[in-house]
């Protein structure tokens, strides 16, 4: 049904840490592994091995360098995926229910039989979470792992949507982010969690921290510099006169 | 956005074709027999064949029928509803009028307002999406209506209506495109409130995710054509309003008349493609283009 729900029972979701993450796309490439063989249709690429590649990913990550107004630039690596809206327009916009949010753990998923391919979900998606897949005509997004996070088969500690489980970094942490007790919202306190585009209203699940303030280089850097300090601040002898010279002309 | 030929092609022509139902089942012109036949023939030659073009972009065309479940949210879904009823029920008003010589008048009505939200509802799918600022205006309903019953006086050949909404749907396409170029800016959305970074500096895409294109970068990211949207905009003008405004102005003559409907079509086709080429969605942001 594309009626979300009242409130859903949990709000399973990530919390992507911007500090940590090194930006080596390993969660990309873990998350295509293990969706385009299990939950739905593959994950297929067109002319993946020529000129003009194109694929279709559920998670991908952005670099943005950032100037603050004093100091120096800062370089972000930004992974993007599905941020399991709690008003997700995508699921209220799809014409055939095949697009819904679940009561239970509040995972946005898309039951692909009913899918139409019409395109409006991904339209109506302000993160580019969703993409259409070209080989399948339906569409795709992140389903959280719902097929890892519940599956008894697997060991407990796999038991985290893949990106999670492989992110080296250990940037990506995936949790209850309803429950204000879980070390997830602990941790989105602690660190001031934010939401990408509040301002589309779609009351994003999924959180991200925030780079720490970076260490600021003090004026006197150890005790030995004043007898460091730069013997010559003005030039002296030739080129002085030469300073002075070109100063003239 | 990607201007999908699909698309334009089904809004242009399912616009035009319900605008000319409209007036039909008003009763302008009042007609029965062959000619009523032949007025609703092109009536629903244009609105079904716009429907039928805007299924070509589907994924699964096949599971189309599955859109008419989700009324209560989707803007989409209420489109089929009320094409669907407006079909069936100008359909039934015709059979009076062309082979029974009965006028069932509020039948006509009934299907005039059905036709009328069948375009509303169209516009609605674009409106609704925050993510298009351009689109998320309420001109957007009012630009889709004032064309459709434009075209539709037009085509029914309500001179002394059609110039008036000639007149008034040129007027809210000047303010559509006077304020859809400042809706992007004025929504607030930026690269700083996309990342949430914003609040610490100055943010730019420095890497995009992947060295190709994707999904996102075709459907959304449309740049093609944007440096002769002034130009498009002046011709869809001067094709879509001015030239049948002038056309109708002019002694009537059956030739002049068919000119009329021509270039009203091709202006607002013309407006269609840029309505898509330069409906800028936010998502373009993250990949620095916008």
């Amino acid at each position: 049904m594309t009626q979300l729900p009242q409130s859903t029972d949990r709000k399973m979701g990530l919390v992507i840490d911007l500090d940590t993450c090194v930006g080596c796309h390993a969660c990309v490439i873990s998350c295509k592994g293990w969706n385009t063989e299990n939950y739905g249709a593959p994950l297929s690429d067109q002319d993946a091995y020529g000129g003009n590649p194109s694929g279709t990913f559920l998670n991908r990550v952005h670099s943005y360098e950032v100037q603050p107004a004093e100091g120096h630039a800062q370089l972000i690596h930004f992974p993007k995926s599905c941020l399991h809206c709690e008003d997700a327009p995508c699921v209220t916009v799809c014409p055939t229910g095949a697009s819904y949010k679940r009561v239970e753990d509040g995972i946005v998923l898309v039951n692909e039989s009913d899918c139409i391919g019409c395109g409006l979900c991904a339209w109506s998606c302000p993160y580019g979470a969703r993409e259409l897949d070209q080989a399948e005509g339906v569409m795709k997004k992140c389903t959280l792992c719902v097929d890892r996070i519940y599956n008894e088969n697997l060991p407990e500690v796999d038991r985290v949507p893949s990106c999670v489980r492989t992110c080296p970094a250990g940037a990506r942490h995936f949790g209850d982010l309803g429950d204000p007790d879980s070390d997830v919202s602990k941790l989105v306190a602690d660190r001031g969690g934010v939401d990408l585009m509040p301002e589309m209203g779609t009351k994003p699940v999924n959180k991200y921290l925030p780079p720490r303030p970076k260490d600021t280089v003090e004026d006197q850097i150890d005790i030995l510099a004043p007898l460091l300090a730069p013997v010559a601040e003005e030039p002296k002898g030739f080129l002085s006169w030469l300073d002075k010279t070109l100063e003239k002309l | 956005m990607h201007p999908a030929p699909s698309v334009i092609i089904f809004t242009t022509l399912s616009g035009l074709g319900f605008g000319l139902l409209v007036f039909l089942g008003l009763g302008f012109p009042a007609v029965s027999g062959w000619m009523a036949f032949a007025f609703f023939a092109i009536a629903y030659a244009l609105a079904v064949g716009g429907l039928m073009a805007s299924t070509f972009h589907l994924g699964h065309p096949e599971r189309a029928w599955k859109a008419f479940i989700q009324w209560k949210t989707s803007w989409l879904s209420r489109e089929g509803w009320c094409a669907v009823l407006a079909l069936i029920i100008m359909g039934l008003y015709a059979i009076g009028l062309v082979f029974l010589d009965q006028n069932w008048s509020l039948l006509g009505w009934i299907g005039a307002l059905f036709s009328l939200a069948t375009v509303f509802t169209t516009s609605m799918i674009y409106t609704q999406l925050k993510t298009i600022p351009r689109w998320n205006m309420n001109l957007t309903p009012a630009m889709f209506l004032s064309f459709s019953l434009a075209g539709g006086a037009l085509l029914a050949g309500q001179t002394s209506v059609a110039i008036p909404l000639l007149l008034i749907s040129a007027l809210v396409q000047m303010l559509y495109w006077r304020k859809g170029d400042q809706a992007f800016a004025c929504s607030g959305t930026d690269l700083g409130t996309a990342t949430g970074l914003g609040v610490r500096g100055s943010v730019r895409a420095f890497e995009p995710p992947h060295t190709g294109t994707n999904y996102l970068l075709r459907e959304f990211v449309h740049v093609v054509g944007r440096k002769h949207a002034e130009k498009l905009r002046v011709i869809s003008f001067v094709l879509a309003f001015v030239l049948p405004v002038l056309l109708l102005v002019l002694p009537f003559n059956h030739f002049f008349a068919l000119l009329a409907v021509a270039s009203h079509l091709a202006g607002v086709a013309t407006s269609r493609w840029l309505f898509f080429a330069q409906a800028e969605h936010v998502v373009g942001l993250y990949y620095g283009k916008r």
